[in-house]
């Protein structure tokens, strides 16, 4: 057997790097069928009401047109609640709602058919705060507030505010069905191939919509420019559609949106009110937290019930209280449904949270990073769920290293009254499903023995951070053998076990572990055989292995008490920006982040996992706004949607510590979602810095503007006042 | 309509009109130029028309009737930068990569950070931050620099670092 160089911790190349680099990589619009039709979606252009007629003003020869008549199955997007039509049937809840799919050989022919549609419309429902219908509501409560506030000096409140955000992959949602499953050429069965993050998710929509078994079903993930959770549930819509046209014309039909309509009709970041009131101690000590998180879930259910859970428990951010209450809702609008993106509601309870820690600091005279400390969590100590967080919890650590690497004290009043601002973010993410999910989900993961080494059977998807190379180290090292040897089997469902959704921060941790159990017993069984020889002498080796929650975790959905997750990462973020006083533009110019996240199984893919998420958060922070107009996204455009290019971008710094968590492979814990929990607080405490007292984001010239404008307001009407005191005395 | 794609003539009946990046994907089955936004500004279909990259989702094709093109298939792998991309995480997703790296050749041998800076403003990457790119550019011009024995633009190496290793690879002091 060939000596193995350990993989894990080295930067080895990426398993399909060369192909992406060299435009061999097959993404969906890159695969062609024969005897292709192109799609397309007819949609409501109106936020609420009913369908009254339909018309088609032209000639239907040679289109496939399809319905909710044509539907086999059930008439949902099957995920969590079953609220949402795959095909409006009469009722209309948002803008942009799916009502017909067109099909046509033409693609020219198939843009130019004109479809009317009436509608009577009713009232719709715009504000969050005001809607009757609640899609979820969680209430986590620790101790008692009200003992708590009774042990403040000082009670500060705040209300914190933020919109939309888009995923804004670069490439579109797009997927391409085919009749027939693959396999036995059954015309009853269906192949849809797509960009995707879970393949098996979209496999149950399918089985649902079309009436199909499992075997009939086949979900193959092509290659994906990019998800950040705009490609968790969301494919599960457009293949259905796709798949409806496939079974109706009996040929294979592509459906890939342009980018106007990948923004006006698919899932955006929760909009979201948060409410804090604390109580605190004359010398900074946390006695009570009371949070209310409102979320604006759009017109369906989709992921918010999901969002929101893991928005709540991380509302009260990485610190110590005795006496916590949250309440969280997620609300119905007439707006496109909300869904998945990256942090999944923590960025947006966490941007709460931390611009009112630096509140709090102002109103009791203490350094922001005092405050911290006083009150970051610490091993032993207990979450707002009574979690008791073990060795690996590092609040501390990677504030105290922010802080020195930047000297941001000594920086702070450097910066004074000039036209910089320094601000800082604690926060931390829970690595995997909440509570109870990563049982209920039950993931599979199987290894094959191969000639040379073996094969990972995962649905676990690469969208860009690196699944199949980490993959990949995780198990090389665990057999001993080299990282070449070891191939990544496409994420097929006619072929890989459900190794569950490739969210929630949860491949490397929970599926790699998984991988790494199954890794281990295939070097067991091996012994002093190489693959080949095991092979010769024993025939084929499939090893299939589940999740298995670690013995002393415990959690209670009733209550909302116990272990959210088997473990935390924990970052903290300082950005220095420049405020240009006549534009009131913001230039972010010093960036450093220090993450803690269990071990770095490939650092320079890690790296890029925190610089790109922390990229997106300065994003939202300064420059993502989704402008709502009717309900509906006023700029859908890359002109007028602006996410951060290359001149927007402060050079970043990443220092990444390490501190193992038990059951993570080798220590790892999930490293994708909270590198985007940081900039946006740290970047508007850098702007009170600076002396702008913004309580929303993005914050944009014209809310910089605003806040500027009625600051120099006040100041005039003081000036005025004392002057007119000078002139009395 | 006569072009010379990736140094080898084409004839291509296509309607004068038809977007380059169309021709390019559909009818030259030269799928590796990418569609993010078909409206000029994201980049992923940049190619180099005459050297110069452009948006191919922007050029009616009659425009640049017997011009040179070259799309990432063009470089055929063997470009220095296509694997500083993979060695150093410049690529993540990938869909932004060719345009990205054509970009970047259009950059010329030396560019300071400055200038990759300027001159991929047109390309959005929502992958990386960026950061990896530079460092993926800027392996392949410092080695040039190296190769030459010159020494300029050292302090403008961009790009962050991990805790360890400490040592910068690649430069020899």
């Amino acid at each position: 057997m060939a000596r193995a160089t350990r993989a894990v911790g080295r930067n080895v190349l990426r398993k399909e790097g060369a192909s992406k680099t060299s435009g061999a990589a097959k993404y969906i619009d890159d695969l062609s069928f024969p005897n292709l039709l192109h799609a397309r979606t007819i949609r409501s252009t109106i936020p609420a009401g009913e369908i009254t007629a339909i018309r088609f003003n032209f000639d239907t020869a040679g289109f496939t047109i399809v319905d909710f008549r044509d539907i086999p199955g059930r008439n949902i997007v099957a995920l969590i609640e079953d609220d949402q039509p795959c095909l409006a049937e009469r009722q209309i809840r948002h803008f942009a709602e799916p009502i017909l799919l067109l099909a046509h050989e033409d693609r020219e022919t198939l843009l130019a058919a004109d479809v009317q549609i009436d509608y009577s419309q009713t009232a719709p429902i715009y504000d969050p705060a005001a809607s009757p219908m609640v899609f979820k509501k969680i209430a986590i409560e620790k101790g008692r507030v009200d003992d708590g506030f009774a042990l403040a000096d000082v009670i500060v409140e705040g209300e914190y505010r933020m919109g939309h955000q888009e995923q804004l992959y670069i490439e579109p949602n797009g997927v391409v069905a085919a009749p027939g499953n693959g396999v036995d050429d059954d015309v009853g069965g269906i192949t849809v191939h797509g960009s995707m993050q879970c393949p098996y998710y979209v496999h149950k929509a399918l089985m649902v919509l079309l009436g199909l078994p499992g075997e009939k079903v086949r979900v193959v993930q092509a290659e994906t420019g990019g998800g950040f959770g705009g490609k968790e549930e969301y494919p599960s819509i457009i293949a259905g559609h796709a798949a409806l046209l496939a079974k109706k014309s009996g040929r294979p039909v592509k459906l890939i949106y342009d980018r106007v309509e990948d923004l006006i009709a698919t899932t955006k970041r929760h909009p979201a009110v948060i409410r804090h009131k604390t109580g605190v101690t004359r010398d900074g000590q946390l006695t009570a937290i009371d949070i209310d998180v409102l979320f604006d879930g759009g017109a369906y259910a989709t992921l918010s019930a999901v969002v929101l859970s893991r928005g709540v428990i991380h509302a009260s951010g990485p610190y110590r209280c005795d006496h916590i209450r949250i309440n969280g809702r997620a609300t119905m609008t007439n707006t496109p449904p909300n869904g998945a993106f990256r942090g999944f509601g923590a960025p947006q309870t966490q941007f709460a949270t931390e611009v009112h820690m630096d509140r709090i600091a102002e109103q009791l005279g203490l350094d922001p990073v005092r405050l911290r400390e006083i009150n970051a969590l610490r091993p032993g100590d207990t979450t707002a769920t009574g979690q008791r967080l073990g060795k690996d919890c590092s609040a501390l650590p990677v504030l105290r290293e922010a802080v020195r690497r930047t000297d941001f004290k000594r920086r702070r009043r450097a910066l004074a009254k000039t036209n910089r601002g320094i601000g800082l973010s604690l926060f931390f993410h829970g690595s995997g499903f909440t509570g109870g999910g990563e049982v209920k989900l039950a993931s599979k993961a199987s290894l094959v023995l191969t000639d040379r080494g073996a094969r990972i059977l995962v649905a676990s998807t690469e969208i860009g951070q690196g699944t199949r190379t980490m993959l990949a180290q995780i198990v090389a090292d665990t057999l001993g053998l080299p990282y070449d040897d070891i191939d990544v089997n496409a994420a097929d469902t006619g072929i890989v076990p459900d190794s569950g959704p490739t969210v929630a921060s949860r491949t490397c941790m929970v599926v790699g572990r998984i991988l790494q159990r199954c890794a281990a017993e295939m070097r067991e069984r091996l012994g002093r055989l190489t693959p080949r020889q095991y092979l010769k002498k024993h025939g084929p080796l499939v090893i299939t292995k589940e999740y298995e929650r670690p013995g002393e975790m415990s959690w209670d959905d009733n209550s909302y008490r116990g272990d959210a997750y088997g473990s935390y990462g924990w970052g903290c973020d300082i950005v220095e920006l420049e405020v240009d006083r006549d534009t009131w533009e913001v230039k972010p110019v010093a960036f450093l982040t220090v993450h803690e996240i269990g071990k770095a199984i490939h650092p320079m893919l890690a790296m890029g996992q925190i610089e790109g998420g922390s990229a997106q958060g300065l994003g939202w922070a300064l420059l993502e706004e989704v402008v709502m107009r009717d309900g509906h996204m006023a700029n859908a455009s890359l002109t007028n949607y602006i996410i951060p290019t290359t001149l927007d971008t402060p050079k970043m710094k990443v220092v990444m510590l390490e501190s193992p968590y038990q059951h993570g492979p080798f220590g790892a814990k999930g490293v994708g979602e909270m590198p985007i929990d940081g900039p946006a607080p740290a970047v508007i405490n850098a702007l009170r810095h600076a002396g702008f007292d913004l309580r929303a984001i993005p914050a944009t010239p014209e809310r910089i503007m605003q806040v500027s404008t009625l600051k120099s307001q006040v100041s005039s009407v003081e000036a005025q006042r004392s002057h007119a005191l000078r002139v009395q005395t | 309509m006569r072009l010379t794609i990736n140094g080898k003539r084409v004839q291509v009946a296509v309607h004068p009109m038809k977007r380059l990046l169309d021709v390019l994907r559909e009818d030259c089955e030269l799928t590796g130029t990418k569609e993010g936004c078909g409206e000029g500004e994201c980049g992923a279909c940049t190619v180099l028309v005459d050297g110069a990259p452009v948006n191919a989702c922007l050029v009616p094709v009659a425009q640049i009737a017997g011009a040179r093109i070259t799309t990432i298939e063009g470089l055929r792998g063997r470009h220095p930068l296509q694997h500083a991309f993979v060695e150093h995480g410049g690529a993540q997703c990938g869909i932004c990569t060719p345009g990205m790296i054509l970009a970047a050749v259009a950059l010329g041998k030396k560019p300071t950070l400055d200038q990759i800076r300027v001159g991929l403003a047109g390309n959005l990457c929502r992958c990386t931050g960026y950061s990896a790119i530079y460092r993926s550019i800027d392996a392949v011009t410092s080695t040039a620099r190296r190769n030459r024995g010159d020494r300029k633009d050292r302090k403008e190496r961009p790009g962050s670092r991990t805790k360890k290793p400490r040592t910068r690879t690649g430069v020899t002091r």
